[in-house]
């Protein structure tokens, strides 16, 4: 593919990234919008001023938001890497049956499992706490950190591994030195799965959080459909941006990396 | 200097012996060759002395001391594989000085000392480049400088010029002999050519479907092989059934004297003589057998014959200007100290 066709490919995705973005954008600053204008009749600040008031808890739930999705991709490394490994690399007992179990989280639609876990909750004192959403997230979570990295995994092999052993380093020194950096551009991949997964829930933070949990996605639902089409605006781009900003730093890291489709290997 | 000595090593995949109770000892400084065809175990025996895989039974000994509960970046067993070679985020300097760096030596020892092996094997100044700007035959010397780096007791390559073509693999196979014949490094080198096995070995462990067939200087597998199949192995092909009495043999061809009649008891034994020791055409009197010719093939500087003795196919080596046809009959001469017995195969 020549330069100017790579150039269009590139201006085309963008378009069709940001695009959407730009009538937000405009009805953020709207105060008064009546068919047919194509403009506002009316610009303003009110949706912005509401964004960044108290009453309005978008702060709130953005910080909230961010830290929940930070600790449950954390904790989806920790499970996921491991299992990830062993599914990968290892022969067991039971290995296609545990494969089939954790595509069941992805298959299955949440409200469904929520409705049973929601009971075990209640009873260890898990509902409106953080640690409480956070496990509830991980369930969607862990199933994509293991899929991507199985297959990150699998192409890794071990032969590097093996070779740093016999070179005279200890298991943490090769999985530092020498796997750590090998999978690290399928790692940055999986771990953006996580966060996204975890950044858009809503039904399982809403029933398992019980209205003192509040993230971004509860504070942006209840504007949708409603009359406030600024706020709702202003509200979205808040709720994209984190989003967008996290593509675009993997994207960019991964930008010398040939080797990453390798990850999706198992998708 | 280490001696490593393998006692009834087996390992076993399911049912199945992969290496089956292999026992050998050897020297040190000495250059092994674990000699066999894909998967006769010799691999699995290589990673069982580094310590990448436990044996199910048998021990593993360096210098007389139990390896089996030693992990194995304590063993001081360096391998270079086929293939995976380098780390790839590192640079052929960082590649180099890994083992050294894993042990915690000050970074301007590591330096010297990687440009150093960078010299032996004839890469210096590449210290800033990366793996993937190499071609196989340097990326295989760099593997090699970086095993060598730690000054291991034992080195172990796995099948090191399997990746490489013709002229690349004559060149690593003469700076791997004198790089370890300079360093003195125990050194065992996995391989299915038998050439490279003779050519780089002092001595050949030959393994069949995880058993050890015969543990011998080179030459002894063409001259003085232990059955049919590791003569097979070797090329040979010329089988003659006959019965030992002495040193005579009563074949269905006429009885043939033979030197090396201690070889095998008096009875039932296969005869076998090499194909460049078949003497054809002119030659002594006696030994003489007949044959007939099946194929003649011009190989610009001999002649190859493919000839039928007694209903087997055999082969024979003559002077390029040697001329024959398919279906001639030739009076074939077999030098009694170059005919071997071996036993009948059952």
């Amino acid at each position: 593919m020549n330069k100017s066709w790579r150039w269009l490919a590139v201006i085309i995705i963008i378009v069709a990234v940001l695009a959407p973005l730009i009538p937000q954008l405009i009805w953020s600053f709207t105060f008064r919008w009546y068919f047919p204008s194509l403009l506002p009749g009316v610009w303003g600040t009110q949706a912005w001023e509401y964004v960044f008031s108290k009453s309005s808890r978008v702060g709130e739930g953005l910080i909230n938001s961010l830290n929940l999705a930070l600790v449950t991709s954390l904790f989806s490394i920790a499970v996921g890497l491991p299992a990830a490994r062993a599914l990968a690399l290892y022969e067991f007992r039971g290995k296609s049956l545990v494969e089939w179990l954790l595509m069941v989280p992805i298959i299955v639609p949440g409200i469904v499992v929520i409705m049973g876990i929601h009971i075990l909750f209640i009873r260890y004192r898990l509902t409106g706490t953080f640690l409480g959403v956070m496990l509830i997230h991980l369930i969607p979570c862990i199933p994509y950190m293991i899929l991507v990295m199985s297959g990150v995994f699998a192409n890794y092999g071990t032969a590097l591994e093996d070779t740093a052993r016999t070179l005279g380093a200890s298991s943490l020194q090769t999985f530092w030195y020498v796997t750590l950096p090998g999978i690290l551009p399928g790692l940055l991949v999986a771990t953006m799965f996580t966060f996204l997964i975890s950044w858009s829930q809503y039904v399982t933070t809403f029933l398992i959080g019980g209205g003192r949990i509040i993230t971004l996605p509860l504070v942006l639902f209840p504007f949708i459909g409603g009359a406030n089409h600024a706020a709702a605006a202003a509200i979205s781009l808040v709720f994209v941006a984190p989003a967008l900003a996290v593509l675009i730093f993997i994207s960019r890291s991964l930008a010398t990396e040939s080797s990453i489709m390798g990850g999706f290997g198992r998708l | 200097m280490t001696t490593v000595t393998l006692q009834h090593l087996t390992r076993r995949f399911g049912n199945v012996a992969a290496v089956n109770a292999l026992s050998l000892e050897i020297q040190s400084g000495e250059m092994v060759a674990f000699l066999g065809p894909s998967g006769c175990g010799k691999t699995t025996t290589l990673r069982m002395i580094v310590g990448l895989l436990l044996p199910s039974g048998g021990d593993i000994l360096f210098d007389g001391k139990s390896m089996l509960t030693v992990p194995t970046e304590k063993r001081g067993a360096v391998m270079v594989f086929q293939k995976h070679l380098l780390f790839p985020t590192l640079t052929i300097a960082q590649n180099v000085g890994f083992g050294l760096r894993m042990r915690g030596l000050p970074q301007n020892e590591i330096a010297a000392r990687v440009t150093e092996m960078l010299e032996l094997v004839h890469l210096p100044g590449f210290e800033n480049r990366r793996a993937h700007e190499l071609s196989g035959g340097q990326q295989q010397r760099v593997a090699l400088a970086r095993g060598l780096i730690i000054r291991p007791r034992v080195l172990l390559l796995d099948e090191p010029l399997a990746n490489l073509d013709a002229n690349l693999r004559l060149e690593m196979r003469e700076l791997i002999r004198s790089i370890q014949q300079e360093l003195k490094i125990t050194s065992i080198f996995v391989t299915h050519d038998q050439e490279e096995a003779v050519m780089l070995a002092d001595r050949v462990a030959l393994m069949f479907d995880g058993v050890l067939q015969q543990f011998d200087a080179p030459r002894v597998f063409y001259e003085r092989p232990l059955n049919a199949a590791i003569a097979r192995f070797y090329r040979s092909e010329n089988f003659l059934s006959g019965i030992k009495r002495g040193s005579q043999v009563e074949t269905a061809l006429g009885t043939l004297r033979v030197t090396s009649s201690d070889a095998q008891p008096d009875g039932p034994v296969l005869l076998t003589v090499r194909p460049e020791d078949v003497a054809i055409g002119a030659g002594p009197d006696n030994n003489r057998i007949t044959a007939k010719v099946t194929a003649v093939v011009y190989m610009g500087t001999h002649t190859q014959l493919q000839l039928n003795v007694d209903g087997r196919a055999w082969r024979a080596e003559g002077p390029a200007d040697f001329t024959a046809q398919p279906g001639d009959t030739l009076s074939v001469h077999l030098p009694d100290k170059r005919i071997w017995l071996l036993p009948t195969e059952s």
